[in-house]
């Protein structure tokens, strides 16, 4: 009794927040609910017995993702508004048809799954988050440090790709050398304009 | 709950993600979407994990936030450079290899 209220109340909320984040046109509504529906669904993640997937969602989602983007939306003009107009009607009439299609293909193939045996069964005895780790430094290690690599390689590329010009720190600066800064960077700005 | 109830929940997750894919000209909706497209799919693996006693959907669902993860800090780090480039996020102007 209790799983199914839990589960339609929160299959409710999360539904309207991706909703909401799908179809607002400010893009600070669409960060806030994307967040709220990512701890939402972390409470299906509960429901499954899979509590440490649930805590890795609200750590990593909520607090890295959605911070990240919180950051990375302060270099935008996020207030600004972006043209929705779709110019090409006949390509998303095109995508969308096929998608049904391959929805339709999906639904109607047969079920292969039906006597499969578990490949990595769960014990209960041990809990969840301790099935998980022995799992996950067994089975799976090689997949794990490749996985640590991909993310090592990523924040390598992230720091190299939006840290450019900021070896200047404003915080640093007075108030006129801030000035003297900015007027420096528009001459050079200039000048390159010239060039071209 | 029965399997069919999560995956239910997994395709509407799914769906609702690419509309946002196929409708919005904003880079950093189409990011949220994606976003909201991989959560789906974890939930599906979460969901066929419970019910079929095995561990392997809830590993690939951690190799999946993994990936997404990534995926964000390298698209937001090209998208921040491009809005340094040109001021816009429109997926439109992002056209350069039209012929």
């Amino acid at each position: 009794m209790f799983e199914i209220v839990a589960f339609c109340l929160f299959s409710v909320l999360t539904i309207t927040m991706f909703s909401i984040t799908v179809l607002t046109n400010n893009a600070l509504y669409a960060l806030s609910s994307l967040a709220a529906g990512m701890i939402f669904i972390s409470a299906f993640f509960f429901l499954l017995n899979a509590d440490f997937l649930g805590a890795v969602q609200i750590v990593v989602y909520t607090g890295a993702v959605m911070s990240l983007y919180a950051f990375g939306m302060m270099f935008f003009d996020t207030l600004s508004e972006v043209k929705e107009k779709v110019k090409n009607p006949r390509l998303v009439f095109l995508l969308s048809g096929m998608v049904s299609l391959i929805v339709v293909v999906i639904f109607i193939s047969p079920i292969l799954g039906e006597n499969l045996e578990a490949g990595v069964p769960v014990n209960p005895s041990y809990g969840n988050t301790v099935d998980v780790g022995l799992v996950l430094f067994t089975k799976y290690l090689v997949p794990f440090e490749l996985a640590a690599i991909m993310l090592l390689v990523a924040m390598i590329g992230g720091i190299v790709l939006a840290g450019k010009k900021m070896e200047v720190s404003y915080s640093d600066m007075t108030e006129e050398e801030i000035d003297a800064h900015i007027k420096e960077e528009a001459q050079i700005e200039a000048s390159k304009k010239d060039v071209k | 709950m029965t399997l069919n109830a999560y995956l239910i929940l997994s395709t509407i997750i799914f769906s609702i993600g690419l509309i946002g894919v196929l409708r919005r000209k904003n880079v950093l909706m189409l990011f949220f979407s994606t976003e909201i497209m991989l959560n789906a799919v974890n939930i599906g693996l979460a969901a066929i994990s419970k019910f079929h006693g095995d561990l392997t959907g809830q590993m690939f669902a951690f190799f999946i936030i993994a990936v997404a993860a990534s995926e964000v800090a390298i698209g937001l780090g090209l998208l921040i450079l491009w809005y340094k480039r040109t001021g816009s996020i429109n997926l439109d102007d992002i056209a350069k290899m039209k012929g």
